[in-house]
């Protein structure tokens, strides 16, 4: 169980990595979901690019407007408060709930954003959060809004030869904030996972474990703006309405769970987003 | 190949590896430090688990070539340790032991849990625990070796 030979490249700087990149090249950051691809030969590619210590890449700003996190930032950075404000505790209670610490300790918020795995904490909690992504090439750089970045599972809007150097999140944050999670096992992937925003400007629910990307759930959103102490039952509705437009199945007998995990989890983020 | 600079153990070496090698096999195999095992090859067990720059990641799923200019410690690095000897002494008097297989890597996160958690509940330590995997003990011992291993140490730092 090992990867096939690949050439392994280590550029001193962001210029030098971006000029490496095109072709069969796969970018190591943090590693903990690449390595096992390349060890159990799921992934495979020609050439790596490490850009795991390129300057610059891991720094964390607080802007009047946005908060700024560098795409190297590690998951355990942000778990330990490295983050400031309220957006930093939620990032720090969505970072906590990723894998192992281990993993956490290499494991960074581009790199999983990158791969976008449909189970993938970082890419359903920035959609509430409504970050935007920044790339770059050798060519040009882009802001891409997250909902736009995420395109299908293990697939994004990062052209060849670009990479993501930072998320951007707009501040101030909505006032309420809850997520939820349904694991079989404490840091194993998600089943389902949701995360609600809720506040003046509007209502930003985001669902992850489905078998596509992480998405908006816009007819909930839209049932809490219009009544923001809208019930159980029209909140139900609503989920429903928007997992049958996501085409999950709602199944019956033994698969029925799935949809049951997802109405659980939407439910009880919007409550916690609510008190 | 590739040519890296480690500090392993506290000795600094040079190498030159295959890149596609992980941390784990140039442990094992290049520098027979043993005591690292290797479970599942692709980060789900913990039982490689070793310190990079002073922090547990699991060696399987690091590359060795990314370690360039870094510090390992893997558990035969940890013999001079006191805390580690509190530790090893605990797991001992619980019998947190039976085959041994994750061992090494359970000592090296267990001591890490109990240094970001110096006064755990036992559901911390299940949860923190949750990704080193063993078959043989069912963590009973080895989370009673923790909480007993935690008291002394703060009873210590206490004074008592």
């Amino acid at each position: 169980m090992k990867p096939a030979p690949f050439a392994y490249l280590r550029p001193s700087g962001l210029p030098e990595a971006l000029d490496a990149l095109g072709g069969d090249v796969a970018v190591l950051a943090g590693g903990q979901s690449l390595l096992p691809m390349l060890n159990l030969r799921v992934a495979a590619a020609e050439r790596l690019v490490d850009i795991s210590h390129l300057p610059g890449l891991d720094a964390i700003d607080e802007r009047p407007d946005h908060l700024r996190i560098g795409a190297l930032v590690t998951h355990a950075r942000l778990e330990d408060g490295g983050a400031p404000g309220p957006v930093g505790a939620r990032l720090a209670r969505a970072a906590g709930q990723i894998a192992y610490r281990a993993v956490r300790n290499l494991g960074t918020l581009g790199g999983s954003l990158a791969l976008a795995d449909p189970a993938a904490d970082w890419p359903a909690c920035l959609l509430a959060l409504d970050a935007i992504v920044l790339t770059a090439s050798a060519a040009s750089e882009r802001r891409i809004p997250i909902d736009a970045f995420l395109v299908d599972a293990y697939e994004t809007a990062l052209a060849p030869g670009e990479l993501i150097v930072a998320v951007e999140i707009p501040l101030p944050p909505a006032a309420g904030w809850g997520s939820a999670k349904v694991a079989r096992k404490r840091g194993a992937f998600a089943d389902s996972l949701a995360f609600a925003a809720l506040g003046a400007g509007g209502a930003r629910i985001a669902l992850g474990g489905t078998s596509t990307r992480a998405r908006l759930m816009t007819r909930t959103a839209a049932v809490l703006e219009a009544d923001p102490d809208a019930g159980e039952a029209a909140l139900r509705e609503a989920i429903e309405a928007d997992l049958d437009g996501l085409e999950v199945p709602r199944g019956d007998g033994s698969d029925a769970w799935r949809w049951r995990c997802h109405v659980h989890t939407l439910l009880t983020a919007i409550a916690e987003a609510r008190q | 190949m590739t040519d890296i600079g480690l500090t392993i153990n506290g000795e600094a070496l040079r190498l030159s590896i295959d890149p596609r090698e992980s941390l784990s096999d140039v442990i094992r195999d290049r520098l027979d430090l043993t005591g690292t095992h290797i479970g599942c090859d692709h980060g789900a067990c913990g039982a490689c688990t070793v310190l990079l720059d002073g922090v547990p990641v699991r060696s399987c799923i690091v590359l060795a070539a990314r370690c360039d200019g870094h510090e390992v410690t893997t558990i035969e690095g940890t013999r001079g340790d006191p805390f580690m000897a509190v530790l090893r002494r605990h797991f001992h008097e619980s019998h947190a032991v039976q085959c041994g297989f994750c061992t090494p890597g359970m000592l090296l996160m267990a001591a890490d849990i109990l240094r970001r958690h110096p006064d755990p509940t036992e559901a911390t330590v299940r949860e923190a625990l949750s990704g080193q995997i063993c078959r043989c003990t069912g963590y009973v011992g080895i989370v009673a070796a923790m909480l007993a291993c935690a008291a002394e140490l703060r009873q210590a730092a206490e004074g008592g």
